[in-house]
């Protein structure tokens, strides 16, 4: 009984994580369109919302070119990684509270370690390799430019991240996701009850993820007018929209990790409980989604607000600015 | 805990499962006419000249060693962040220590302007001998 519930979870969050990126493929295009005054997809389906099914099925359609001059097996390994990676972070997010059962506890997050922030944070590094062997591998020169930017600004904001982690830790000593919403359901959630430092950490990390994601303002891997597609200029096909949607899956990722960090996950007070039965369950999910599309509707937002910053810029904003703030954060609260 | 690993290996299975199949149905039903044209590599319509797999900016591999020791020290902190509340004063003036000496490091990297993504004007003067 136990073992056909787990894989019904699983089949589950395969499928969440899954099911969200067409519908953020076509959040994004409607706010991109009513950010700039346009329409937006409005054709396939009712508004437009089949749209992103016609473009899998367009590019399921499409011929796969691979360059004769590509080292072939890293070229086949990088989208595989790039999607997968993202899919296996998912697995460490509780993203609904504990169902009380007769005889069982069951828990809404595929697999919950002790130590799932740190199994979260050795995953999300792996995303570095993605673009610098896609990069790498095309042997194209627009590629490797964008692959080595892709990877050095990873690693430049990844640190912020790992701060920000650590700062997690400080607040509430749990190494586990699931625990601590636990612990925000009991002394509230992070922003609120440590106000200067949750803020200010909130804000590092949002930066940091932005940065990750890849998106707007730091978008510079793929820097259309300097660089073509950056990593991807080389990739057709099936392994572009590998590309593409590892990308929404990570954003999506990212926001379901800040929500839980930052937002108390799928606590509400007053509304849901951290535990308890399957009405309960349903309406945090919902709780979670809320945020999570609230945190993802930001992210379009400063996209399409912000213009690309300059790499040097990138690369001062993050080793001269924002890094000796987090140590420097960091130190203080340990102090206090 | 033992359950947890095997729903994480079954969950890794179906994602690794599901990427598969979409990969070999794209192969069955795409077309694929390769000919000698098509499969050059993409250069604005220039032929491509040399191969990319060269030697790059060596500043990309200076930031990678600095990440590197900022990570490791990084991943160091975290059981120490868990459990300094419970050991006390001695946990929270050795880690000041190590983050001393670590920004010790930092300062030296800033000071050797290996941060610097573009010098100025003046400083490649100094090592260059002129203005470029």
């Amino acid at each position: 009984m136990n073992i056909v519930l787990e894989l019904v979870k699983v089949l589950f969050a395969f499928v969440l994580v899954m099911g969200i990126v067409p519908l953020l493929i076509w959040l994004e295009r409607k706010i991109s369109a009513w950010i700039q005054g346009r329409v937006g997809p409005n054709r396939v389906g009712p508004f437009g919302l089949l749209q992103p099914l016609a473009d899998v099925v367009k590019l399921l359609f499409k011929e796969d070119i691979v360059p004769t001059n590509a080292d072939k097996g890293m070229y086949f390994f990088a989208p595989l990684l790039a999607m997968v990676a993202p899919v296996i972070l998912f697995a460490f997010i509780p993203f609904g509270p504990d169902i009380v059962l007769a005889d069982y506890t069951f828990k809404l997050q595929v697999c919950d370690f002790g130590v799932s922030i740190l199994f979260f944070m050795a995953v999300l590094s792996t995303a570095v390799f993605a673009v610098a062997f896609g990069g790498w591998a095309s042997n194209n020169k627009y590629s490797l430019l964008g692959g080595i930017r892709a990877a050095s600004q990873l690693v430049s904001y990844e640190l912020i991240l790992s701060g920000s982690f650590l700062y997690i830790l400080l607040k509430w000593n749990t190494l586990s996701f699931r625990e601590l919403i636990e612990k925000q359901a009991a002394y509230g959630w992070t922003i609120v009850s440590d106000f200067p430092f949750s803020l200010l950490f909130f804000i590092l990390f949002f930066i940091a993820a932005l940065a990750e994601n890849k998106r707007a303002p730091f978008d510079l891997p793929e820097a259309e007018p300097e660089l073509v597609g950056g990593y991807h200029t080389e990739y057709s096909s099936m392994k572009f929209a590998m590309f593409f949607m590892g990308e929404y899956i990570a954003i999506t990722v990212m926001c379901f990790c800040m929500s839980v960090m930052f937002l108390g996950g799928y606590h509400f007070p007053g509304v849901v409980d951290v535990s308890g039965n399957f009405l309960n369950a349903l309406l945090g999910l919902a709780v979670i989604l809320a945020k999570v599309f609230i945190l993802i509707f930001i992210y379009m937002w400063i996209r399409w607000t912000l213009p690309r910053f300059r790499y040097d810029i990138l690369m001062r904003l993050s080793w001269h600015y924002l890094l000796p703030l987090t140590v420097i954060l960091i130190l203080v609260k340990a102090l206090i | 805990m033992l359950l947890d690993f095997g729903v994480l290996l079954l969950y890794i299975v179906i994602a690794c499962g599901f990427l598969t199949a979409a990969l070999v149905a794209g192969r069955i039903i795409r077309p694929n006419k390769p000919y000698k044209d098509k499969l050059t590599t993409y250069e604005c319509g220039e032929d491509t000249i040399g191969t990319s797999f060269i030697q790059f900016n060596v500043r990309f591999y200076v930031i990678a060693l600095i990440f590197l020791i900022f990570e490791v020290e990084i991943v160091l902190l975290f059981p120490w962040a868990v459990v300094y509340k419970n050991v006390g004063l001695i946990a929270l003036i050795e880690m000041g220590v190590f983050i001393l000496i670590l920004l010790a490091g930092f300062a030296y990297v800033w000071s050797q302007k290996d941060l610097e993504w573009v010098k100025s004007e003046i400083e490649t003067e100094k090592e260059h001998g002129t203005n470029l």
